[in-house]
């Protein structure tokens, strides 16, 4: 296994547990189970027996494993030097269940969605345009930027109306972009998280033909999560385009003064950090630069925040697969939690897969009454312009 | 019949945290120290003092032994289920229940970080702090004042033990007792002017109940904090050097470490002074007493202080420290463990020069790290050994050179803290036998089944 | 083998002993200073020997370039004088100890050699001013100056001819590079007055860093925001042993528009950060000499203060900003009259 000449080094200290003040347990799987199994440390040292033979392959070590929400929490706190490779360990150890056939059904079938119908929904890929119905939104076409919406924003109710917020306020603009429609395929971020390198590779590959194919150069993804691969994956695979998340698009464009406000409604916001946008790529200032330009708004901010946000456990596959599961230690309902303490009226993401997390949380919470969630592209949306 | 205790510590707990699963019984066998693994029945994780109390009535009942865990950073591996058993993983019980602002003191639940504490009062209370140990943050308050543990303020006001106002505590037979003030007051100030039970907890590594609740002092936090780093190349002067120090009664903490690695502090002793004020008037008057107490090394070039700017003193200062914790990594293998002596400071220069001959026995660099406790009333002397987790062959060098430790500390007229169960043999050998008769006497008395942590302070 | 040249005749025969009567740590008159030159000239025990606060000035004050202060230093190490305590004094000898790890590396110039100071990369060698340089450091190319202060010029001479070397060897001839600039002033020091005072031969062209500041300076002439700053300049030991660059410096200041301010502990008279002067233990004199020099910036009334020596910049940096004065590098200076943003240590 890739990094086996290094998992040993874990001390198994638990810094990796914590913010970096050490106010709060911030691995959302420890704090969800609080066996030390759910621990980065202990996944360390699990995955070391188990490579040595010390404990069994089981469903239930494939479930320690895929429950990692793969939030680089651990990254940020470790206190050793090998800290910058513990996803990729977490993420390595999975490759190793795929392809000893343990990976738990319900991440097969999350594979299985992308393998025979291009996304995890099992919806048609003709349908992936559906989102952009009545936008007059274009087909890409060598314009400046291909905005890209990847399957949550394509597919899921939630995301969708994302996709639209996103789009709308890019034309509202007057940038010159396009999309790929029923020609978009996944991004193969999560399948490559679940440990399933070939498809990702096959996915990556593909995308990438198409991207030199229509002569693309410059991508907004909706989802950082897709932000991510184009960004840091697709470049060693021969993929290299000038990769934004849509936040960055538009805080770009508030300071080249493309995008200015002319009114907004008076909000008490709070904004939760996407994993893949902030620690992953460290982009904490665009979104809240975006939020402090609409007037009326008033950001409040979370306790931890940053590099120290507490994912909202959508992450490393379990939007779909939900193996770290419910309950009122679930890490989306103890961030919106969070969120309504802040007094704010509304919790900004900028992520679809975080909107429908946290959406779910709120009734979970039975907080409906108190926060709402927008996406800050729905917030821009809402705001007068000019 | 492992289903049925199974069964019934799930009806305590609720399913979702008890577990007799192969990777729970894994991790919860050992430590990160060099000791051998011993693998428990069931892991357990109580939220309540009422379930600590029904896990206690089970386990009497079907005589199973419990080991009461913290944050599992002992090194020593002495929350190891010698005989198998329960192991009360305390985390999950972490709250901070009360802060006495006038009369400093803070309530906590036994699970309670210091790193959560820390964070909550830099946050609530940010001119009152703790004493913190270097170990990880994920080290309980509970578990370090129970193994008589020692930190950042133990130059000044003595062993974490003796910060103890008082405890609630699950006796072996179930009964919730309350030691110190909280007994008879609803305040926990002190375990003055009572019979101080404590001293019944204190020390026993979990064989003599379970620790639900415990109150700490807290001390004054002045704003501002420096350190100060004084080197020298000979071991005889440290004793003098200690005494100066500690004798100005402006160092807040004294430690002095003396390593292989880096090569360059090969040979050297680098005592680290840290000094805390609320001015700079203050705090540079304090350095410049502690700096002229120290001016006849100086003056015959035998000790100075390093230059360190400002920029370079943070991870010196932070607290926890890292660095410690950067040590496990120093072989690239990701494991210490270390015999930490308690003993006379004159014994530094003899306790010195074993340490230097031990490493050089198991080919291994030497690392020696002292906290000076309570006014120079003793010191921790700490010979560290980091070994290479990949290669079981070194880790049981390590527990050799360890074990070697733990008779050369006896020997020099030091005992070691929280020591493993072979050291525990050792100091049990050497006791005097009416003082090990007793604590024999004690035990069976609050612990009539043999539950609590068996296999630790057996006394024959 | 490395001998200083060094005229024992030009001393005994100098009428004004400026070495000695100009110091600013050790009083001395004329007699007293002809007195303990004399000792120094034969071998004997001088108080200047253990009283020197090694701030090197001494190579700047004697008209006849004669290297009074390394002779002194030849002199301290023979007698077994440590101006360090000798636990320090260890420890600094072994923490910047060549490693032995040099390889061949592709560079493209302009190359600047960072010496000790590669930390500084990161918040230094930014912004516009340094796009396309090549950067080397390490402990195998340390010019290792810095022993002067320890009475240890067996140690500069131990490692200064094969730093030398391994900087020709991988880098200038493997790159057929025409300069190195030296980002420390000390590395310019060396190869300009130390290596030749002790034939130690430089087979390449060094290139003090205000020269290629002033170059690259002068090429974005017409983006120079004026900066309408008063700043101190604090001119460091180094500098002593290359004053034929102290030009350099007005003319930086007044590319971008920063006035230098008229002070007393300027130029010849500059003082000492007080970092070597505190790793000798001389705690007094050093506070002393912190407080005279910032009290100095302050009353001419200085808003920055410039350093040239990145160690000077760490060691006085802070009780310069405590006094309400922002401490900048030379290159952070340039970099702001650019409009360039600054980054923080603390970032």
């Amino acid at each position: 296994m890739e990094y086996a000449d290094i998992i040993h080094r874990c001390f198994r200290c638990g810094y990796c547990k914590f913010t970096r003040d050490y106010r709060d347990f911030n691995c959302p799987t420890y704090r969800k189970f609080w066996f030390e199994s759910y621990s980065p440390g202990g996944r360390m040292w699990l995955l070391r027996a188990w490579l040595n033979g010390e404990i069994p392959s089981s469903q239930r070590l494939a479930e320690i494993f895929y429950s990692c929400v793969t939030c680089g929490n651990c990254v940020e706190h470790c206190a050793l030097e090998f800290r910058e490779n513990l996803v990729n360990i977490f993420v390595a150890a999975r490759k190793e269940m795929v392809e000893k056939g343990l990976v738990p059904p319900a991440v097969r079938d999350y594979l299985k969605g992308i393998q025979t119908h291009g996304n995890p929904f099992k919806e048609p890929r003709q349908d992936r345009d559906k989102w952009a119905e009545g936008l007059g939104i274009p087909s890409y076409s060598g314009q400046d930027y291909l905005l890209y919406a990847g399957c949550v924003a394509s597919y899921d109710d939630r995301g969708k109306k994302i996709a639209r917020a996103v789009a709308s306020v890019l034309k509202e603009a007057g940038l010159s972009f396009g999309i790929l429609g029923g020609d978009e395929a996944s991004d193969g971020n999560e399948v490559r998280v679940l440990g399933e390198w070939d498809l990702f590779q096959m996915l990556a590959e593909d995308n990438i033909r198409k991207f030199k194919g229509l002569g693309v150069k410059k991508i907004i993804a909706i989802s950082p999560h897709a932000y991510n691969a184009f960004r840091n994956d697709y470049p060693p695979l021969g993929g290299k385009c000038e990769v934004l998340h849509y936040t960055q698009a538009l805080d770009q464009m508030i300071e080249n003064g493309k995008l200015t406000f002319s009114s907004g409604k008076d909000a008490r916001v709070t904004y939760h950090d996407p994993c893949y946008l902030g620690r992953h790529n460290g982009e904490f200032d665009a979104p809240r630069n975006i939020l402090r330009a609409i007037p009326g708004v008033r950001l409040t901010e979370m306790d931890k925040i940053k590099k120290n946000a507490l994912c909202c456990g959508g992450g490393g596959g379990n939007f779909f697969t939900d193996i770290i599961g419910g309950g009122e230690g679930a890490p989306a309902r103890v961030r919106i939690r969070e969120a309504a303490e802040t007094g704010a009226d509304t919790l900004a993401v900028a992520c679809p897969k975080c909107a429908k997390m946290f959406e779910d949380a709120i009734k979970a919470e039975a907080l409906e009454g108190t926060i709402k969630v927008k996406d800050i592209a729905e917030i821009v949306c809402e705001a007068g312009k000019g | 019949m492992a289903r049925i205790i199974y069964d019934a510590l799930a009806e305590i707990v609720g399913k979702e945290y008890v577990s007799d699963r192969a990777e729970e019984l894994f991790l919860y066998s050992r430590d990160p120290g060099t000791m051998d693994p011993k693998k428990p029945d069931y892991v357990v994780l109580p939220k309540s003092v009422e379930e600590v109390q029904a896990i206690l009535h089970l386990a009497n009942r079907e005589r199973i032994p419990v080991v009461p865990l913290g944050g599992g950073l002992v090194l020593s591996g002495l929350s190891r289920p010698l005989k198998g058993g329960i192991v009360l993983d305390m985390k999950r019980m972490n709250r901070i229940l009360d802060v006495n602002e006038k009369s400093r003191y803070v309530v906590v639940e036994a699970g309670c970080s210091q790193g959560m504490l820390q964070a909550y009062l830099n946050r609530n209370y940010p001119h009152l702090k703790h004493s913190i140990p270097d170990s990880p943050p994920s080290a309980t308050i509970a578990g370090n004042i129970l193994i008589h543990g020692s930190g950042h303020m133990s130059q000044a006001t003595g062993f974490h033990s003796e910060m103890l106002n008082g405890l609630e505590v699950v006796l072996p037979t179930g009964e919730v007792c309350k030691i110190g003030s909280c007994s008879t007051t609803p305040y926990w100030f002190s375990r003055a002017p009572l019979p101080d039970l404590a001293g019944l907890f204190l020390g026993w590594h979990g064989t003599t109940g379970v620790v639900t609740k415990l109150a700490i002092k807290l001390y004054p936090n002045p704003a501002k904090k420096d350190v100060m780093m004084f080197l020298t190349e000979n071991p005889d002067y440290m004793p003098d050097i200690i005494s100066k120090v500690t004798g100005t009664e402006m160092a807040e903490d004294l430690n002095v470490s003396a390593s292989q690695l880096p090569d360059y502090m090969e040979g050297l002793q680098l005592s680290l002074i840290y000094v805390t004020a609320n001015t700079i008037e203050e705090i540079d008057f304090k350095k410049r007493t502690i700096r002229e107490t120290l001016r006849s090394y100086i003056n015959q070039k035998e000790g100075g202080f390093m230059f360190v700017p400002t920029i370079a003193k943070g991870r010196f200062i932070e607290t926890p420290l890292r660095e410690m914790t950067k040590f496990a990594d120093s072989k690239k293998g990701g494991g210490f463990e270390y015999v930490g002596a308690i003993m006379p400071i004159e014994l530094f220069p003899e306790a010195y020069r074993k340490g230097l001959e031990i490493a050089a026995k198991y080919e291994t660099p030497y690392s020696m790290a002292v906290r000076i406790i309570g006014r120079a009333h003793c010191m921790m002397f700490a010979y560290a050994y980091a070994f290479n987790r990949a290669d079981d062959n070194d880790r049981k060098k390590a527990q050799r050179a360890l074990h070697e430790s733990n008779i050369a500390a006896l020997e020099l007229g030091g005992i070691p803290w929280k020591a493993e169960e072979p050291a525990q043999k050792l100091i049990l050998e050497r006791m005097d036998p009416e003082t090990s008769r007793l604590m024999n006497r004690i035990r069976a008395a609050l612990d009539p089944n043999g539950i609590m942590n068996p296999g630790n302070w057996e006394v024959k | 083998m490395y001998q200083l040249k060094f005229d024992e005749n030009v001393c005994a025969s100098c009428a004004t002993h400026d070495c000695l009567t100009r110091c600013q740590y050790i009083k001395l008159d004329i007699e007293q200073a002809k007195e303990e030159r004399r000792k120094i000239l034969l071998g004997e025990d001088s108080r200047v020997l253990s009283e020197c606060a090694t701030c090197y000035a001494c190579e700047e004050y004697c008209p006849y370039g004669n290297h009074p202060f390394y002779q002194i230093v030849e002199l301290q190490e023979a007698r077994g004088i440590h101006p360090a305590p000798k636990p320090i004094e260890k420890q600094q000898v072994r923490m910047l100890a060549p490693e032995g790890k040099m390889d061949y590396r592709e560079l493209s110039a302009p190359v600047i050699d960072m010496c000790a100071f590669g930390m500084f990369e990161k918040f230094s060698i930014q912004g516009k001013l340094f796009d396309g340089v090549s950067t080397i450091s390490g402990n195998d190319i340390f010019c290792n100056l810095m022993y002067l202060h320890f009475a240890k010029n067996s140690v500069i001479k131990e490692r200064l001819p094969k730093a030398v070397d391994n900087i020709r060897k991988y880098y200038v001839e493997k790159n057929k590079l025409a300069e190195v600039v030296c980002f420390h002033d000390e590395c310019y020091a060396t190869f300009k007055s130390w290596a030749p005072a002790f034939g130690v031969e430089v087979p390449f062209k060094p290139v003090h860093f205000f020269e290629f500041l002033l170059r690259e300076m002068r090429e974005r002439k017409g983006e120079i925001r004026q900066l309408p700053m008063r700043v101190a300049y604090q001119r460091p030991c180094s500098n002593r042993l290359i004053p034929e660059t102290q030009p350099l410096v007005d003319e930086l200041f007044e590319l971008v528009g920063a006035e230098r301010v008229q002070r007393k502990y300027d130029r010849e008279n500059a003082l000492c950060c007080g970092a070597v002067i505190m790793t000798h233990g001389r705690d007094d004199l050093a506070e002393d000499i912190r407080k005279r020099n910032i009290d100095d910036m302050k009353e001419a009334g200085a808003t920055a203060c410039v350093f040239n020596c990145p160690y000077c910049l760490v060691a006085l940096g802070e009780a310069v900003a405590q006094e309400g004065m922002m401490p900048l590098l030379m290159s952070d200076l340039c970099r702001l009259a650019l409009g360039e943003q600054l980054k923080g240590w603390g970032e």
